[in-house]
């Protein structure tokens, strides 16, 4: 049997750490071939050396039988590898068009033709049911559509060996349902996909072939149909995980905010993108606000922890409105913000791991003496939360969050923000990128948060999340509140029906 | 050693000095080329020593006393641009601060004879970090209230401000040469240097400057406001969401920024370098040798100290070159080239760290 690609004997190593420890890797050609591992395990590196963005020290990459020697992304191009990055590498302010044709550009004496591209894009668009718009522009397309062009961007160039580096993580499920769709298809005309996600299901449903990593290490490569999702996370994490989340009933007890009549003025467009929602959360509850994304939770999430302004209503928290509070109040009188966007607002990725850890506190006593911080203080506690956190990095404390993996700049954040022990968290997607033993743990803290009579609001896209987290949930559409459920009584598919707007009842 | 090279200051410095190098041999190969031209000339390779010793082989310790006369108003214009950098701002309006700083440091220093002359000067400092401070704070304002891009509004008030000193000239004006104004009654002391130099525009100036650059340092890298500000210019939103004033940290960066370069101002129009103003004012060159020194210095305060002397020596290595017969401009391309270079730096730590960690692995 020949395999389309064979990785033998990369290593890879970065200070302080073997992001990839002697790893052979092989693809047979016309799979789907998944590769899962924890949070730093490798992934991400190991298919940067594939195409051709890291060096390896070890080790060499044989394509279609053929040693190959690939050194940068458009050597990786001519063996017709394409890549869609964890984080999408495209240019904002260029339409879709451009974007795709942007490195192959047609040129004729000497000004581009754009005739020929446009078909092609069409047409391909139209083969495999991607409803692209090659004239809209980037900035103002959804994320999903987005990784759509990233997949046109590879068909375009004709590669047949596809990289997705975890597209799963930011799609809504009725988006990745699309995206399995579309990989099926590209499987069925020959090409060969590698896959990396944290989602077992997802593995379950269009891989047939997985590799686990672990620690930079291969630990095995096995059959999808012949593994569990409990034997595939344990070989992983190296231990047995929860896949289901163990709670008890709530107790709810007073209330800790009331939103009442919320407003927030869109900033895309006129109109509102919150209008007049109103509820109640109480102290040891875990409230969910469900809903597809762009329905105005991300604006009701800015609005609540000060990020943006009110444009009317009130946020009665402790007694106190906050509308008129600064970010510093609230957090000062413990409400702690897991942000939606990590590189936005959750970390300045410049600064290392410990001075990321005190972002919330280095104002504090513990930190700082007459304006001076105090670093044994600030690099003990950023030890502290290594351990407690399971925080995985090449420097420990001293590592540039930049170069840390995606799942472990999340867990940078949830340190933070569990850590000032907050009475109300509120947490947007807080395991988005994670692995399932990561997972299991922030499912375990946010309940152990509810125990001790804290109040968590949650936002989350993951419908299985939300129904087996919450003990109450409020669904989103458009801005205002359409209904709220028990999640002990409604099924996904109910739920389904009220996030769609198909279905809506009077609150409160 | 591997974890020494590994440390991203240590492969700065490593940088910076290819930087330097890389420079430098570009100016032998220019001084090889121009040799075959020059009759006259001496060895290419005795005019590279001219320039590394910064000249001081002819001009010895009354040069290095020059030298650290030149190098005080550049370190400040380099910290203020560096100031800027590290919080995220691209302070382009040196030259205007500056200008604006040693013209108030001057009308003091002349007019406000109701203090004793011997303490006159340190107002004259004080009232030059204000002025520059507030033609800062003018950037920052609107930067930070009205998304202004700093670069812009400072290209246009370093503009604004030399036509405002060019006019202002006539309050302060010489009786015997009314276009340029008098020199000032109270400068900044030389407490001796002048004798120890041999040379009378040596004073204390180098060593106010190099206070400030350590505190400067202080304050970026140990203190809770360092934090702020930088958190501010590495990720405004983040420093947002943290509770930051970030609009009030993008005012003061740039306040800071201008208040370090107005201080430069006051080092050059205060001083014993008889510089003074004139009705036809060009744009101060100082505040644009700051982009250079904060590129070399990495933006560090303690690393601009050193760029700082560097480019002042090469300065001062320009007359003295053309006594080997070759042109002076041949240290300016040099330093031409070691700017380009240090804009580079990235790429010389990138290629620096492979080839030590290939070298570690083969081991
Ligand atoms: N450019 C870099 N410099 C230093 N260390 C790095 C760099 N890139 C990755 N690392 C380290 O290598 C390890 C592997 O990172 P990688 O991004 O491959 O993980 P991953 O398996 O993709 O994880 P995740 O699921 O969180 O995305 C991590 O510990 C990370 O800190
Ligand atoms: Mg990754």
């Amino acid at each position: 049997m020949e395999y389309v690609i064979e990785l033998r004997n990369i290593t890879k190593v970065f200070p302080g750490i073997i992001a990839n420890d002697d790893i052979t890797l092989k693809v047979k050609k016309g799979e789907i071939h998944a590769l899962l591992g924890e949070n730093g395990a490798g992934k991400s590196t190991l298919m940067s050396v594939l195409f051709g963005l890291y060096k390896p020290e070890k080790g060499s990459i044989y394509i279609k039988g053929k040693e190959a020697h690939i050194t940068n992304p458009n050597d990786a191009n001519r063996y017709g590898i394409g890549m869609v990055h964890q984080h999408f590498k495209l240019v904002h302010n260029f339409t879709v068009l451009e974007n795709v044709i942007l490195g192959v550009e047609t040129v004729k004496n000497g000004t581009l033709v754009m005739a020929e591209a446009r078909r092609k894009v069409l047409d391909l668009s139209k083969r495999y049911n991607l409803f692209i718009e090659p004239d809209h522009l980037i900035s103002d397309i959804s994320v999903g559509m987005q990784q759509r062009v990233e997949i046109l961007k590879m068909l375009y160039k004709n590669n047949d060996i596809l990289i997705f580096d975890e597209p799963t993580a930011v799609l809504t499920p009725q988006e990745i349902d699309e995206l399995m769709k579309i990989m099926k298809e590209l499987i069925s005309e020959g090409k060969t996909i590698i896959f990396i996600t944290h989602k077992l299901n997802e593995i379950k449903a269009v891989a047939d072939r997985v590799s686990i990593l672990r620690k930079g290490k291969l630990i095995d490569t096995v059959d999808v149909a012949s593994s569990t999702k409990e034997s595939l996370s344990e070989m992983m994490v190296g231990r047995k995980v929860l896949l289901e989340v163990n709670k008890t009933p709530a107790e709810p007890k007073e209330v800790i905010m009331e939103v009442s009549h919320l407003s927030m003025k869109s900033k895309h467009h006129g109109k509102d993108s919150v209008n007049d929602v109103s509820f109640k959360v109480r102290r040891g509850e875990i409230l969910c606000i469900a809903g597809i994304e762009g329905n105005g939770q991300t604006d009701l999430v800015y609005g609540i922890t000060g990020l943006q302004k009110l444009s009317g209503g009130k946020i009665l928290y402790k007694g106190v409105d906050l509308a008129t509070k600064s970010i510093r109040y609230r957090s000062l009188n413990k409400i702690s913000h897991i942000p939606e966007d990590r590189h936005k607002h959750g970390l300045v990725l410049d600064y290392n791991l410990a001075e990321n850890l005190i972002l919330q506190t280095y104002f504090t006593d513990k930190f700082q003496k007459f304006g001076f911080l105090n670093f044994k203080n600030i690099y003990d506690h950023a030890d502290k939360m290594i351990q407690r956190f399971d925080i995985r990095s090449g420097s420990g404390s001293h590592s540039v969050t930049r170069s840390m993996s995606g799942g472990n700049q999340q867990k940078a954040i949830l340190a933070r923000e569990l850590d000032i022990n907050p009475d109300l968290l509120i947490a947007v997607q807080p395991t988005r990128g994670l692995d399932v033993g990561a997972i299991e743990y922030i499912h375990k803290t946010l309940i152990e948060q509810r125990d001790a009579g804290k109040a968590v609001l949650l936002v989350s896209l993951e419908l299985s999340e939300v129904m087996s987290v919450s003990d109450r949930i409020l669904v989103i559409y458009e801005g205002e509140l359409v209904g709220e459920v028990d999640p002990t009584k409604i099924t996904q598919q109910e739920l389904g029906l009220y996030m769609s707007g198909s279905k809506r009842e009077k609150v409160e | 050693m591997k974890k020494f090279l590994m440390n991203a200051g240590v492969q700065k410095i490593f940088a910076a000095l290819l930087a330097i190098l890389f420079g430098l041999a570009f100016g032998v190969v220019i001084l090889f080329i121009s040799s075959f031209f020059i009759s006259k000339a001496s060895y290419p390779l005795d005019a590279l020593y001219t320039i590394v010793t910064g000249g001081l082989r002819f001009s010895g310790l009354k040069g290095l006393g020059i030298i650290m006369r030149f190098m005080s108003p550049i370190l400040l214009t380099g910290l203020s641009v560096g100031f800027a950098f590290k919080t995220g701002l691209f302070n382009i309006g040196a030259s205007g601060q500056f200008v604006i700083g040693g013209f108030v440091a001057a009308y003091i220093c002349i007019k406000w004879t109701f203090i004793p002359l011997e303490y006159l000067w340190i107002v004259g400092i004080l009232g030059a970090v204000i002025a520059g401070g507030i033609v800062g704070l003018i950037s920052g304002l609107l930067k930070a209230y009205r998304n202004v891009n700093e670069v812009i509004s400072a290209i246009m008030l370093n503009y604004i401000s030399m036509i405002t000193v060019s006019n202002l000239v006539s309050i302060i004006a010489d009786k015997n040469n009314p276009s340029r104004t008098s020199p000032p009654l109270s400068r900044i002391p030389t407490l001796g240097l002048d004798k120890i130099f041999g040379n009378n525009t040596t004073d204390i100036s180098i060593f106010i400057a190099i206070l400030v650059a350590i505190l400067i340092y202080i304050i970026l890298e140990r203190t809770t406001f360092g934090y702020e500000l930088k958190a501010c210019g590495y990720n405004r939103n983040a420093a947002r969401y943290a509770g930051i004033n970030d609009r009030l940290g993008i005012t003061l960066s740039m306040t800071i920024a201008g208040a370090l370069a107005g201080l430069g101002g006051a080092m050059v129009y205060i001083s014993s370098i008889t510089k003074v103003f004139d009705s036809l004012l060009t744009l101060a060159p100082e505040g644009f040798d700051g982009i250079s020194v904060a590129l070399l210095g990495m933006s560090n305060p303690l690393g601009i100290i050193f760029s700082a002397a560097f480019i002042a020596a090469l300065k001062n290595a320009g007359p003295a070159l053309s006594r080997s017969g070759f042109n002076e401009e041949v240290v300016k391309i040099m330093t031409a080239v070691i700017i380009y270079a240090s804009a580079f730096s990235l790429i010389f730590r990138e290629k620096l760290v492979q080839f030590f960690t290939k070298k570690g692995a083969k081991k």
